[in-house]
């Protein structure tokens, strides 16, 4: 048939148009994923790299440690410590951006709509300054002789400076103040398209102002709020400038655990492993995020 | 002096004092309302009616308590409410969107009200129910409110305003996303859920054929201001002024002096020669400038000879159905129409072009002050 030919050679074009696009993503995703996943069952070169003999070692060394000794098998108490330090610091940020992000996101959508413009690009700001930059910024406000501990000193509060640089609180507000728009952007896009009829109507129900927030806001903005959290959550598992000037080299997260590996620690299998890992947690979220979404579409449906 | 029973007083539903609403301040401030005086009583369908911008939702919304009056008071039965939240007054709102919640089905709906007032659990259902026979819903409880169409959503909004029982139910427009069969079916239901419900029903609409098929009394405004307030027959027969007499239904207006006829009667000259005599007339002075406002159905056409009011030049005929308006061209220009009911089978007995006349009773010319 001839609209069969001409399907086929449409079909044929819109590969063909598709073709830099596929090469993109084989040569500069896919293909460099394969060689970390292959890398993850080498064994280790003695100066870095890789000696091509298959072993398992790096992915025990994920969780386990090996006696240097007796070979016996212990769990490696400071990877856990770090992966937990990762995925907890990664939820701290992503509930503390929420409650500094809905609030604010209401804030905006509420105002007249010639000026909510003006405050989305307040909040973009910080992205149009480098990262590194606005990190050393955030050092410079919570070190020791840094403004909050020089002001609270001036006001007479406290006598000795609050230790904040080099802990998980520190890390955690840096992340808070650079993945803070992530979480307000979509969480304005659902608010706005939010009737604000429907408060009226609650109000007018007899709702108290609180259960105006929890029976109608919050459940007709959650696409946005679940999108804001993975938005915010899926980056804050994999940072890594963040701990390193806050953290202090001390405090690690699983991304600067994995430059030791391919850097100082010359075990490229075992890198390779952890990064595999760090992209299996990032999946986990994802799915999570996508069987909520799909729930939400096949009941408003 | 008047002894008010304690029935009378409770028979104000809502009372309007001397409200002013101002938005915004300084050079840019807007009157929406200015110095608006209503008494609505117990158990009345009430009509706030106007064009778009003459104030007439912003006095539901202050009723309602989604904005507070710059001065004045709004009673409810008797109680100061013009500072309560929404939340924390028997009034509900039937919204011209319906605004129902999209994430809960019909029956959740209707049931939040009652929830949030903290009834219990088997008085919700059953309320809920009884909300739902009463709009004729009662298949459509679990459905989606997006899986209805707009008039069951109509509906659904009704039973949602009525479940707690409010002492008034205030209708923003809320016919006007309907169409035309749809929306005269739920003028009647409308009526009816008045009469069973017993409840207060304050509609604003800016479609006058709306306000007189339902109300029991009207206030007409414009500018916010009120400028009449009637049950609709006194509201069409008599209208206060120029502009209630053109909004609400159509009207003739044609110039006219206004002066004492030799036998103590009055006499009103038009422009064009002819003269017409009338009773008094409250509020106008003898020998001034009035307008006379005559309804196009209470005027007949007849032969142009000494019989007729008016004699004028048939410009247009339109067929309409039910009846044929006739444009005409009286001798100083100014238009006239006149209504003609139709019957069955008789054809066009008029042409355009002919010379006709017009056919008054001095009873229907309304003498409206300029």
């Amino acid at each position: 048939m001839a609209s069969d030919q001409l399907r086929k050679g449409e079909v044929r074009r819109n590969w063909l148009l598709s073709t830099p696009a596929l090469i993109i993503l084989l040569s500069a995703a896919s293909g460099p994923l394969l060689v970390v996943l292959v890398y993850s069952f080498l064994t280790p070169g003695e100066y870095g790299g890789v000696v091509w003999q298959f072993s398992w070692d790096a992915w025990i060394s994920v969780i386990f440690e090996r006696d240097i000794f007796d070979d016996t098998i212990s769990i490696a108490d400071a990877h856990l410590t770090i992966l937990w330090r990762s995925v907890s610091l990664s939820l701290m940020t992503t509930v503390v951006t929420f409650i500094l992000g809905f609030p604010t996101a209401y804030f905006i959508a509420t105002r007249p709509p010639q000026n909510r413009n003006l405050w989305l690009f307040l909040i973009t700001i910080p992205f149009w300054t480098n990262l590194l930059i606005r990190t050393f910024a955030v050092l410079e406000v919570i070190r020791n002789e840094g403004v909050i501990n020089t002001a609270l000193i001036a006001m007479g509060i406290i006598e000795t400076p609050i230790q904040i640089l080099y802990t998980d609180t520190a890390i955690m507000i840096g992340m808070t103040y650079v993945y803070l728009p992530l979480m307000v952007l979509p969480i304005y896009a659902s608010m706005e398209r939010l009737n604000f009829n429907l408060v009226e109507a609650a109000y007018d129900l007899y709702a108290t102002r609180l259960k105006v927030l929890w029976r109608v806001i919050v459940p007709l903005v959650k696409p946005g709020i679940v999108a804001g959290s993975i938005l915010v959550f899926v980056p804050s598992l994999g940072t890594f400038v963040t701990p390193r000037v806050l953290g202090g080299g001390k405090k690690l997260m699983l991304s600067n655990l994995i430059e030791l590996q391919f850097g100082s620690g010359r075990n490229w299998p075992l890198g390779a492993a952890l990064s595999i890992t760090l992209l299996a947690m990032v999946m986990v979220a994802l799915i999570i995020y996508i069987r909520t979404t799909q729930r939400d579409q096949a009941t408003s449906k | 002096m008047v002894i008010q029973t304690s029935d009378e007083q409770t028979d104000e539903a809502i009372l309007v004092d001397g409200v002013i609403k101002t938005f915004g301040s300084g050079t840019s401030a807007v009157h929406a309302l200015d110095d608006v005086s209503v008494t609505i009583h117990q158990n009345e369908f009430f009509t706030l009616l106007g064009p778009s911008g003459c104030g007439k939702t912003t006095l539901l919304r202050l009723i309602a308590g989604f904005d507070h009056p710059s001065a004045g008071t709004i009673l409810l039965q008797g109680q100061d409410i013009s500072h309560l939240p929404p939340n924390q007054r028997s009034v509900n709102t039937v919204f011209q969107s319906y605004a129902l919640f999209p994430h809960m089905t019909v029956a959740q709906n209707i049931s939040f009200g009652l929830e949030m007032l903290g009834r219990p659990k088997a008085e919700v259902s059953e309320t809920v129910d009884a909300m739902l026979s009463l709009v004729r819903m009662e298949e459509l409880k679990h459905r989606r409110t997006d899986e209805i169409s707009g008039g069951q959503a109509q509906r659904v909004a009704l039973a949602r305003a009525l479940a707690p029982r409010p002492k008034v139910l205030l209708l923003d427009e809320p016919l006007s996303a309907l169409d035309y069969k749809l929306r005269k079916d739920m003028q009647i239901e409308l009526k009816r859920l008045q009469h069973e419900t017993g409840i207060t029903f304050i509609f604003v609409t800016h479609d006058q054929e709306e306000a007189l098929t339902m109300s029991d009394r009207v206030a007409v405004m414009n500018h916010g201001k009120v400028l009449q307030i009637g049950s609709p027959r006194e509201i069409y027969d008599h209208p206060a002024d120029r502009f209630v007499a053109d909004f609400i239904g159509d009207t003739n207006f044609l110039d006219a002096d206004f002066s004492f006829a030799s036998e103590g009667r009055l006499l009103l000259r038009f422009a064009f020669g002819a003269e017409i005599e009338t009773g008094s007339v409250d509020g106008v002075d003898a020998s001034s400038r009035v307008t006379a406002a005559i309804r196009p159905e209470h005027a007949k056409l007849a032969p142009a000879d000494d019989q007729a009011t008016f004699v004028g030049t048939l410009e247009n005929i339109v067929y309409m159905g039910t009846d044929t308006h006739y444009h005409i061209k009286l001798g100083d220009g100014s238009p006239f129409v006149v209504r003609s009911q139709n019957l069955r089978d008789l054809g066009e007995p008029y042409r355009t072009g002919q010379s006709v006349g017009i056919s008054l009773m001095p009873s229907s010319v309304q003498v409206l002050k300029n």
